[in-house]
């Protein structure tokens, strides 16, 4: 029983933090989520070339061929960070999608492109009710001569402003289908979104034609790949919380140690110190929550699913906890905009409400239970 | 990373699983209650795991142990736990006055006491806890006057588990009242026949007299029963406590995952609305709750062992343990008595009671699950102050 991590695992979180603190500081990402769109070609080179789109992704399809327990080590570093970069949309969503999807075709040739940072992929798969499930789909996809007309909106799909290939959940007959969409065919308008460096857009598909080449995994399977994929996801997504927390925790920390008033540091009050405790043990029960998922996922183990969903509930737990509190014991500081703690607040909340909340993971680990 | 046992301890965990599964007795009760015959199946029960082993499973083999490793220890708990084995009697002998014994007593305090630890023909207390001292305990006040070659012990200690049971006694004096409080404390061992000591029950709200108070008279103890030296029993007592904390974790958690997987059972039996209350959606909400907190105090604990295989040193994960395991419990029981309804206002014994009503039963007793051991308060200050580094609050 180890419940460690590797040195080459160390060494990959050690790294990333070095890069991460000279190229992703608070200054860059006011600076780009001030853009037009809130992209940086240079940095965005710079994740390519670390190979940090593939690390998940196996070394045949162009990737490092490493695991989630990889992955996730990444996204804790780059939630502590907060990146401004398309990255959590391709390799949360896209990524497991496409890993999910039966191998061949424009599926192998996405996973190229996207580890080698060509080609940039989302998953726009949710629609005006923002329900993550097959019966709410209103988008369809008919038979047109080989291949197929999209018609639909999809909604609060992140970074497709940005993106050159979307992953499109479309109902086809009595199932569902995922099909790769070039983005050029769509209509892609950009919303103002609180965390104003990860976008979400309404992207329209008005009578979109794509060949036969472009469907991904099995026609009539696409809801149960997503399934699939929302495993990782929220593994994914608990894992950039546990950074944005541990990173909150520390800042205020720090915070409490020099700030005084009444002559006495307010880390030595106890409303403030306890709070700080609470923090800390929610951090790390996501943390641990986090890896066990990562390893389960890699493993293949039985509790797999039901792990991954504990994780994200408890990642939900410390991102929102930590970045309330954080403001909280900052006081009025803690709610300028000057301050770096509503950036994190901000992509925690974004990270809560996107893949569906806790009330919906917790119903799935419910359900899971249930046995 | 590597959440499966290795080969060899997953043998062991087979040993230990099936010798529970044998061995196991039926009808005694896992909690400590006043009920009659129930000590003294408990008393069988202790001799049964001396007899195979069991007991002392963590000390050194030349004292009866089988100096079984740390990962070894924990597999035992967690099977332990999961077998709903009744507790071991003697907990506080083999668990503190053991440990103790061995790393700070004379050769000869170790051939007079630990045997008899082991096999459970000598039980222990703990006298530490004081009416004025809880939180605070380096306050404590009984006192121990030199006279002779013996100690004469007088003052009062509360909380006493198993006071009114216990042959022996690992007690916590004050020797030095002019030295600053943590200096003037010396570690007694004090046999509990002695004349002088009196123990009464203290009722808890659980209606069960599972503590005592406990009198010390004008208590003569001879001046061997000093465990280290005099006025050191500070750091004595510090290190039995950082020693026992350690698997007691993965027990408490394995207890845990029984009792929401009992929780789970019982809201798929029980009605609500007219349907099993676990198609409720909010019961269903809570009850993931209360899972994704308890996994992730064993997940939490594994990552601590690993720490303390690593490095001998135990992490920050550690602390969190024991706060996590009592706050999540309190909860799982206070949403399982809303699931009860009316039903789990019923007591045991009684018609119409649930599950006998261990429910009522467990919450009622879970209410000392963030007072004992370490209040929850206490444990956010030390978190804060040795963990996170924060200032000192005084």
């Amino acid at each position: 029983m180890d419940f460690g991590f590797t040195e080459d695992q160390e060494a990959l979180r050690k790294s990333a933090r070095e890069v991460l603190g000279d190229k992703s500081t608070a200054a860059d990402f006011r600076r780009i989520m001030a853009t037009d769109d809130a992209f940086d070609e240079s940095l965005w080179k710079t994740v390519g070339e670390l190979g940090w789109l593939g690390v998940a992704i196996p070394e045949a399809d162009g990737g490092l061929g490493l695991g989630w327990v990889e992955q996730s080590i990444l996204l804790e570093e780059t939630g502590r960070a907060i990146l401004p970069a398309p990255y959590l949309s391709a390799v949360a969503l896209a990524v497991p999608v496409l890993l999910a999807a039966d191998k061949g075709g424009i599926r192998d040739a996405l996973l190229a492109a996207l580890a080698a940072g060509e080609t940039r992929v989302t998953l726009a798969a949710i629609e005006e009710e923002g329900r993550w499930d097959a019966p709410s789909l209103q988008t369809t996809a008919e038979k047109s001569g080989d291949g197929w007309r999209i018609s639909g909106a999809k909604v609060f799909v992140p970074d497709a402003h940005v993106a050159h290939e979307l992953i499109v959940l479309a109902r086809t007959g009595a199932g569902t289908t995922l099909f790769a969409v070039p983005a050029s065919e769509a209509r892609i308008t950009q919303l103002a979104t609180l965390d104003a460096s990860r976008r979400l857009c309404e992207v329209v598909l008005d009578g979109v034609v794509v060949g036969a080449d472009r469907v991904l995994g099995a026609k009539g399977e696409g809801w149960s790949v997503l399934q699939r994929a929302l495993d990782r996801a929220a593994v994914a997504f608990a894992a950039e919380e546990t950074g944005i927390a541990q990173q909150v925790l520390d800042m205020t920390v720090d915070y409490a140690r020099q700030r005084e008033q009444f002559g006495k540091p307010i880390g030595s009050f106890q409303a403030n110190s306890h709070k700080l405790s609470e923090m800390l043990l929610l951090t790390e029960s996501a943390r641990s929550s986090t890896y066990y998922a990562a390893w389960a996922l890699d493993e293949g183990t039985p509790d797999a699913p039901l792990a991954a969903a504990s994780a994200r509930v408890a990642g939900i737990e410390a991102g929102r906890y930590a970045t309330a509190e954080g403001i909280q014991i900052h006081g009025g500081i803690g709610f300028t905009w000057e301050h770096d703690l509503h950036l994190y607040f901000k992509r925690a909340k974004w990270d809560e409400l996107y893949l569906g909340d806790g009330t919906v993971w917790r119903e799935r680990v419910a359900s899971l239970l249930a046995g | 990373m590597d959440f499966r046992d290795t080969p060899a301890e997953g043998a062991f965990r087979k040993e230990v699983r099936e010798w529970f599964e044998a061995n196991v007795p039926t009808g005694v009760s896992r909690e400590i209650t006043d009920e009659p015959g129930q000590i003294d199946a408990l008393r069988e029960w202790q001799r049964t795991l001396h007899a195979a082993g069991w007991a002392g499973l963590s000390w050194p083999k030349e004292y009866g142990g089988r100096g079984a490793s740390l990962i070894e220890q924990v597999i035992f708990s967690q099977e332990f736990a999961r077998a709903k084995a009744p507790p071991m009697l003697n907990v506080i002998g083999i668990g503190m006055a053991g440990p103790t014994i061995i790393a700070h007593g004379t050769e000869a305090q170790k051939q007079r006491h630990l045997d008899k630890i082991l096999s459970g023909d000598e039980i222990w207390c703990q006298g530490f806890s004081e009416p004025g001292a809880g939180s605070d305990l380096a306050s404590l006040r009984t006192t121990a006057i030199t006279d002779g070659d013996s100690f004469v012990v007088n003052g009062q200690k509360v909380w006493t588990t198993l006071g009114h049971l216990a042959d022996w006694c690992i007690l916590l004096v004050r020797t030095d009242p002019t030295a600053p409080k943590h200096a003037g404390i010396t570690y007694l061992l004090v046999d509990m026949h002695t004349p002088g000591v009196e123990v009464r029950p203290l009722r808890q709200m659980t209606g069960q007299a599972e503590f005592n108070e406990t009198f010390f008279t004008d208590v003569r103890v001879p001046r061997e029963n000093v465990i280290g030296e005099i006025n050191d029993g500070w750091r004595v007592a510090m290190t039995t406590l950082l020693h026992e904390r350690g698997t007691l974790g993965f027990a408490l958690a394995t207890q845990a995952e029984m009792m929401l997987r009992d929780a789970v059972d019982m809201a798929k039996r029980v009605q609500r609305n007219g349907k099993p209350a676990f198609e409720d959606p909010v019961v269903r909400q809570k009850l993931a709750q209360a899972h994704v907190e308890i996994s992730a105090l064993r997940l939490n604990n594994y990552r601590a062992l690993t720490s303390v295989m690593r490095t001998g040193v135990p992490g920050p994960e550690g602390s969190l343990g024991k706060l996590l395991w009592s706050e999540s419990g309190k909860r799982l029981l206070e949403a399982v008595m809303e699931i009860a309804g009316p039903a789990g206002l019923v007591s045991s014994g009684a018609e119409h009671a649930v599950d006998g009503g261990r429910w009522q039963y467990l919450h009622l007793r879970s209410r000392a699950y963030s007072i004992e051991a370490g209040t929850s308060e206490i444990l956010r200050n030390i978190i804060a102050e040795r963990v996170l580094g924060l200032p000192k609050h005084k």
